[in-house]
This record gives C-alpha cells, sequence and structure tokens, in this order.
C-alpha cells in the first residue's frame, strides 16, 4: 500500500514537471494529455483536475478534449491490450469473428477491461499488415492469419 | 472605420470594413437566418444556416463569421443556397425532441421560428435519435440535452463571458453533447447558477426550475398567509412577456396582476434594498473607521457570492456579511412583520419573484433562516410569474393599476436603482455621504457608476475621506477586477459586484429575447433606463430617509449593524473546493 501510495506521488510529481514546461505554450493541452497517458495509463478525474489546475483551463474543457479524441482514455487500461484489426482485409477475412471470440472469452465489450485488469479488448483500423490478415496485436505481439478458435491460445500465454 | 464597397444581390453599398457579411446583410435589409450566432458572444459559425454565395470564394460560406472587403460579390438567395440551408435545419430536427406543445419555449423558440420561416412541412430524415436524462439535481436550472441543438451560446456565455467554464462539447460525432465533466450534474459543478446560460439558448435545452406549483399551492392552501415581494428589476421586464415595448416599467400593472393571483400581501424587496443601504453603509463605515477588512465588496448578488467561495475563497471576509435584500426581507417578514400582524411565520409563506435563477439556490443555503424556518420559501423568475399570469387568464395590459401593501411596501428610489449595474454602489454614496458630512446631496445621480461597462471606477469625496468605488457585473469583468486587487495594481474601499452582465436588469430570471432582437437592442441599457426613469419619478430617493425603515429600527431592530441585526439580516460565506474528490 505504502509502495503504491509513494508511486502514485511520484507521477503527480512527474505530471507537474510536464505541466511547467507547457504552461505558457499555446496548444498545450493535447501534448500534456498524451504525457499524462503515458505516466499513468489513463486519465481520471484526478489527472484531469491536476491538468486544468496546472494550465489554467476549466476542467469541462479538458474533459471535451479527452472525450473528443479515441487516442484519450478515462478508465484504466488493462494489463495486456488487444487490438483486433477491422481494417478492410482482416474483415473480410473474418475479423468479427475473432472479436466476437474475444469478447466471449474475456466477458467484455469493446472499449473494457477485464475485472482483474489483465486484458483490454480494442477494435482498431488497419495495422499494416494485411497480408497476414486477420490479424491481432497482444501489445507488441502480431498474430496472422487467424482463426476464431486460435483465441484461447492466444489468450492462454498470457496467464500469468 | 474605414468603409468597402461591396456587393449584396446586385445592390452596391458601402460598409464599415470591420463588419461580417451577416451585419452587412442585416443592414441593407436582408434577413438572413441564423441560430448559433448571437452578437459579441457566439459567432463561430457553427450551425451553418447562415450560409451564402461569395463570388469570390468557392462553396458556401457563413456569412456570420466571413469578414467583408473590397468588391466582395454576395449572393444571399438562390436554389442552391435554399437547398443547403433546409437540408441542415431537416438533419438538426431529425435529431431534436420536437415535443414543441409541451416545451418551456413554445412560442419563444429560435428553432421553432426558423422551421416556419425556412417553410419546414414535412421532415424527411427520421434516423436515429441521441437520447439523454434530463439534468434537474440543481436548485436553479434544468439541462435537457434532447432539445439542445449544438449551438455552443451556452458555452460561451459560461466559459467566455462569465468566466465560470462548467460546461463544455464533450464526445464527438453523432455522440456530440453539451454536459460538465464526468457527466456530473449541474448540482455538482462549480455553477454559480446565473441562469446566463438559459438566457442565450435557442431552444428550450436549459430553463430554470420551475417552482409555480409549489407557489399555486401556498396560494390555494387557506391556513397560509402569502407574501409576495418584488425585485426592482422585474418591474422593467415583465411587460416584455406581454407586448409592452422592451425597457417599459410595469410596477402597477405587476402589483394589480399579483393581487389577482391571490397572494395575502405584495410587498417590495426596495425596501429590503433600503434596509440594507442601511446595513451596508454601516458596514462600510465602520471597517474604514476601525480598520477593518477593505475593500468591503457587495453580497447582494448570489451568483457573485458563489463565484467567489469557489474562484476567490481568500476574499470571503472582504464581502460584506449583509444578507442579500430577498433574504433580509424574508427575515423581516417572518419576525417584525408576523409578530405586527399577528401571524405565526410558521403559518407564513413568502415567495419572493426575482429576475434571477441563483436566488433559488440562494434560498436554501441553510443560513439563510432562523431556526428551522426559512426566511424566503419559493423565487418564481420573471418569467415563471408571466407564466402565472397568463395561465390565471389575467390580462397583464389592462389590469387595475395598484400600489404596493402597507405597511413594507415603500421604499425609495436608491433600491429601485438596485436592479441595474453601479446601482448598490449609488444608493450606498447617497446614503454615506449624508450619514458621514451631515450635508444634503446636492446631485443625487451618481453618473460615473451608471452605465453598461464591465468595470468603472469612481472617487467620491465624503468629507475628509476619498472613496474609491469600483463596480463590475458579469463574473468575467469582476474576475478581472479581483485580480488587479489581489495583484494590488488596484486599491479601493468599496466594491459592487453583480453576478450578470449589465447586473439584476439581464439576469438570468428575465424574459428572454432571441438573437434577432439582441443584435439590435442591448437589452441592459433598455431596462436599466426604466430603472433610472423610476428613480427620477420618486420623491423619496436615499434609503436613509425611507419612513418604514426608520420605523422598522427604531420598533426593532435597534440600531443597524446591532444584535438583532447580526441575528436575522447578516451572514456567513464558506470556501467551496471544485469538484471535491469523493
Amino acid at each position: 500500500m505504502n509502495k503504491e501510495c509513494c508511486c502514485e506521488n511520484e507521477k503527480i510529481e512527474k505530471l507537474n514537471k510536464v505541466i511547467e514546461e507547457y504552461i505558457n505554450v499555446e496548444g498545450a493541452l493535447i501534448p500534456v494529455l498524451h504525457e499524462a497517458q503515458e505516466i499513468f495509463g489513463y486519465l481520471p478525474m484526478a489527472v484531469q483536475k491536476q491538468i486544468a489546475d496546472g494550465l489554467n483551463i476549466s476542467l469541462a474543457e479538458v474533459y471535451g478534449v479527452v472525450t473528443f479524441y479515441s487516442a484519450f482514455t478515462i478508465y484504466p487500461k488493462g494489463q495486456y491490450q488487444i487490438n483486433v484489426c477491422l481494417g478492410t482485409a482482416c474483415y473480410v477475412k473474418g475479423a468479427n469473428d475473432i472479436l466476437d471470440q474475444f469478447k466471449k472469452i474475456l466477458k467484455v465489450e469493446v472499449g473494457q477491461n477485464t475485472e482483474d485488469h489483465k486484458f483490454s479488448l480494442n477494435a482498431c483500423r488497419c495495422v499494416g499488415a494485411c497480408g497476414l490478415a486477420p490479424v491481432v496485436t497482444v501489445n507488441e505481439d502480431v498474430y496472422g492469419k487467424l482463426v476464431a478458435d486460435d483465441v484461447k491460445g492466444i489468450l492462454e500465454k498470457y496467464k500469468d | 472605420m474605414s468603409k468597402v464597397n461591396i456587393t449584396i444581390d446586385g445592390i452596391k453599398m458601402q460598409v464599415p470594413s470591420d463588419y461580417s457579411v451577416l451585419e452587412a446583410a442585416k443592414e441593407m435589409g436582408v434577413d438572413i437566418p441564423t441560430l448559433c450566432y448571437l452578437k459579441g458572444i457566439n459567432e463561430i459559425g457553427a450551425c451553418r444556416m447562415c450560409l451564402v454565395e461569395i463570388k469570390q470564394a468557392r462553396g458556401l460560406q457563413a456569412s456570420c463569421v466571413y469578414p467583408v472587403s473590397e468588391g466582395l460579390d454576395i449572393i444571399t438567395n438562390s436554389e442552391a443556397i435554399r437547398k443547403a440551408r433546409k437540408a441542415t435545419l431537416e438533419l438538426i430536427l431529425s435529431n431534436h425532441d420536437r415535443s414543441c406543445l409541451t416545451c418551456d419555449r413554445n412560442n419563444s423558440c429560435e428553432l421553432q421560428a426558423i422551421s416556419d420561416k425556412l417553410n419546414i412541412r414535412e421532415l424527411k430524415y427520421e434516423g436515429e435519435k441521441t437520447s439523454y436524462l434530463l439534468d434537474d439535481i440543481s436548485h436553479s436550472i434544468v439541462r435537457d440535452n434532447n432539445k439542445c441543438i449544438l449551438c455552443r451560446r451556452c458555452i460561451s456565455m459560461c466559459k467566455n463571458i462569465q468566466t465560470v467554464g462548467v460546461i463544455d462539447a464533450t464526445e464527438r460525432g453523432f455522440h456530440s453533447n453539451i454536459s460538465s465533466p464526468f457527466d456530473l450534474s449541474l448540482g455538482e459543478v462549480p455553477c454559480i447558477s446565473c441562469g446566463q446560460c438559459i438566457n442565450v439558448c435557442p431552444v428550450g435545452a436549459l430553463r430554470e426550475k420551475d417552482d409555480t406549483a409549489h407557489v399555486w399551492e401556498a396560494i390555494n392552501d387557506k391556513t397560509k398567509h402569502v407574501v409576495v415581494q418584488t425585485a426592482p428589476a422585474v418591474r422593467v421586464a415583465i411587460g416584455e412577456e406581454f407586448g409592452f415595448p422592451i425597457g417599459t416599467g410595469c410596477t402597477k400593472n405587476m402589483v394589480g396582476a399579483l393581487r389577482r393571483l391571490g397572494f395575502d400581501k405584495v410587498f417590495d424587496t426596495d425596501t429590503a434594498a433600503d434596509l440594507t443601504i442601511m446595513e451596508e453603509g454601516t458596514e462600510l463605515l465602520q471597517r474604514i473607521q476601525n480598520g477593518g477588512k477593505l475593500p468591503l465588496i457587495t453580497s447582494c448578488s448570489p451568483g457573485w457570492i458563489t463565484f467567489c467561495e469557489y474562484n476567490f475563497p481568500d476574499f470571503l471576509e472582504n464581502l460584506s456579511t449583509c444578507k442579500s435584500p430577498q433574504q433580509m426581507f424574508g427575515a423581516i417578514l417572518k419576525s417584525y412583520y408576523a409578530k405586527k400582524a399577528g401571524i405565526d411565520p410558521k403559518d407564513m409563506v413568502v415567495v419572493s419573484i426575482m429576475p434571477c435563477t441563483a436566488k433559488k439556490s440562494e434560498c436554501k443555503r441553510h443560513e439563510m433562516g432562523l431556526d428551522g424556518i426559512a426566511d424566503v420559501d419559493y423565487v418564481l423568475t420573471t418569467r415563471e410569474l408571466a407564466k402565472m399570469i397568463k395561465e390565471a387568464g389575467i390580462d397583464f395590459k389592462n389590469v387595475s393599476s395598484e400600489h404596493y401593501d402597507d405597511p413594507m411596501g415603500d421604499a425609495s428610489g436608491a433600491g429601485v436603482i438596485f436592479g441595474a449595474t453601479g446601482g448598490v454602489m449609488e444608493a450606498a454614496i447617497r446614503t454615506v455621504y449624508e450619514i458621514v458630512t451631515g450635508d444634503a446631496l446636492e446631485d443625487l445621480n451618481v453618473t460615473a457608476v451608471r452605465g453598461i461597462e464591465g468595470i468603472k471606477e469612481a472617487e467620491v469625496v465624503i468629507g475628509d475621506l476619498v472613496l474609491k468605488a469600483a463596480v463590475a457585473s458579469g463574473t468575467g469583468n469582476a474576475r478581472k477586477l479581483m485580480e488587479m486587487v489581489q495583484s494590488g495594481e488596484k486599491e479601493y474601499h468599496f466594491i459592487e459586484i453583480m453576478a450578470c452582465p449589465g447586473g439584476c436588469v439581464n439576469g438570468g430570471g428575465q424574459p428572454i429575447q432571441p438573437s434577432s432582437v439582441r443584435s439590435k437592442i442591448d437589452l441592459r441599457a433598455e431596462r436599466a433606463k426604466a430603472i433610472y426613469s423610476e428613480d427620477m419619478r420618486l420623491s423619496l430617493r436615499k434609503s436613509h430617509e425611507n419612513e418604514t425603515v426608520k420605523k422598522m429600527y427604531a420598533e426593532f431592530l435597534g440600531e443597524p449593524c446591532g444584535h438583532m441585526s447580526h441575528e436575522l439580516l447578516h451572514t456567513h460565506y464558506t470556501a467551496k473546493e471544485k469538484y471535491p474528490m469523493k
């Protein structure tokens, strides 16, 4: 508990430094949000408040920008980011079945995390590996030429 | 301003070079339809209703944000323009809750008006609809996003003019909506309840919390003694709801209508404004003489009080401890008047008619009462009163002209001018000058503090003292002024602040005028003129000469800022944290 608390304070300090760097820069909000998401993994109210106060803009404006761009999230992300490509090539090769299989096994919808925060399920546009369609990425790992039955095996690899 | 030559629909004309195409067209008598445009407040070209063809530009252009330039050739009416405007409007309507018959803005809706004007007789698009929960948690403001057309006028008002910034555009595309961060209610964010967002909303997405049902119920209850008080700014605006020109004083019609509605007594909040001057004037002199906290800042405007509690907590001790006139009056009615009239305060219902939505929240503050009895039970806006008058079938234009009831209906012109920015300052100067010097003030019109400028300053010589005063209206201007005081750039003895731009005459509870009217007429100036002419008509123009108030002190209160006053007429403030983490 103590360790986590310390770590949280370090993150807040880190974000303060970022804000300081950007305080007089025009259009600072988006780069600061990116860095904040790097630091915290997501942008909860406390973090958005810190940014709003630091840059002297309203929390409503910060929240407006955060919810506008899909790159930002206000919910914590899982340890493993599953991205199922729904680009044209993957789609015609049955990516939807693969996505459904992930939903079924993990019991989450797209954009959600599993209860243990292990996995986040996302759908994405073309990852540029159409030759391997349909493609799924888990963090840095790429899996190609998949069928729905492969999903279980992929998840097994991240059990621990 | 230099001029440029332009052509609109084949007609050559000269216009100032800082005009937009929309303004130029308006001057020529061409009425280009608009929805999101609100002069000086929201000029962003978002709604695409004001599209025109410009020979020098490709495609259709939004005229509200297109600046004129030498030789510009503009067409405002063509098949392409009419089609584009209509298609845009039909798309807006396709995702709009079209329950016009039961809408608060039925007959005063700009979307309804423009649909009629553009001759929309059928809706071609029946697509998906967004659905939002009604936000009615705040005591003052209700938000219904199902009616919202995303024009962003409320955001401009809240963020840029008032610098409150509790709402903004969130999400994107079809899911775009105007809301507070993290979908919090307006009742859970640092909203000051000023209601300026309501006044600029073209549709029924924002409205006040309706309290008319409670008031009807009280009137119907024969065991209750129902007393009504009316704020100064109400009388110069309510006429607009009944076809009088903007800036018509309708005090006597209003009093007559209130009696027909069934109120047992009709009193004037201006009496309490005079009382406020006695208390606040005394407080100012005491602070100056005893080295108390200066500048003293007025506390009549509950929107400003909430703004100060959230944004300038270090200045709470500078705020006058005086309750606002409506609260003072409620406290006096349920003590002094109740005793005199032989009525148990528990059987009394005090209703305030206010130009203000923040007053609805103010009367709910737990400090605003004694022994569990609230000073004021219900607050109605000017608009709500107009609704009750219409519902009761009272012919406002021809209702009998009547006077306020005795003994609390007696007020000075100083009380009346509370309704305009600078009015409290002027009223205070009239009284403080005479109390300090013992001489009569030569010119009662303190014109330096009049007018609609956001920040005004004045120096008044009062005996040995040069009183440095400042006046701000609109919380954006208040913020500027307070930052100057905070940094030491400016020093004052006395500051008057009203949350709404122009003061109470332009309050968030006043009749709503559409963008087309607001482009031509400055509501603040016109209504203020009526306030000052009401003051000029009265022979009693100084608070300290009000016999009713004098009697109140002699029979009940003792002296200004004395023990009894502190018990009933003064209050305290609490610093508030914005978005506290649970």
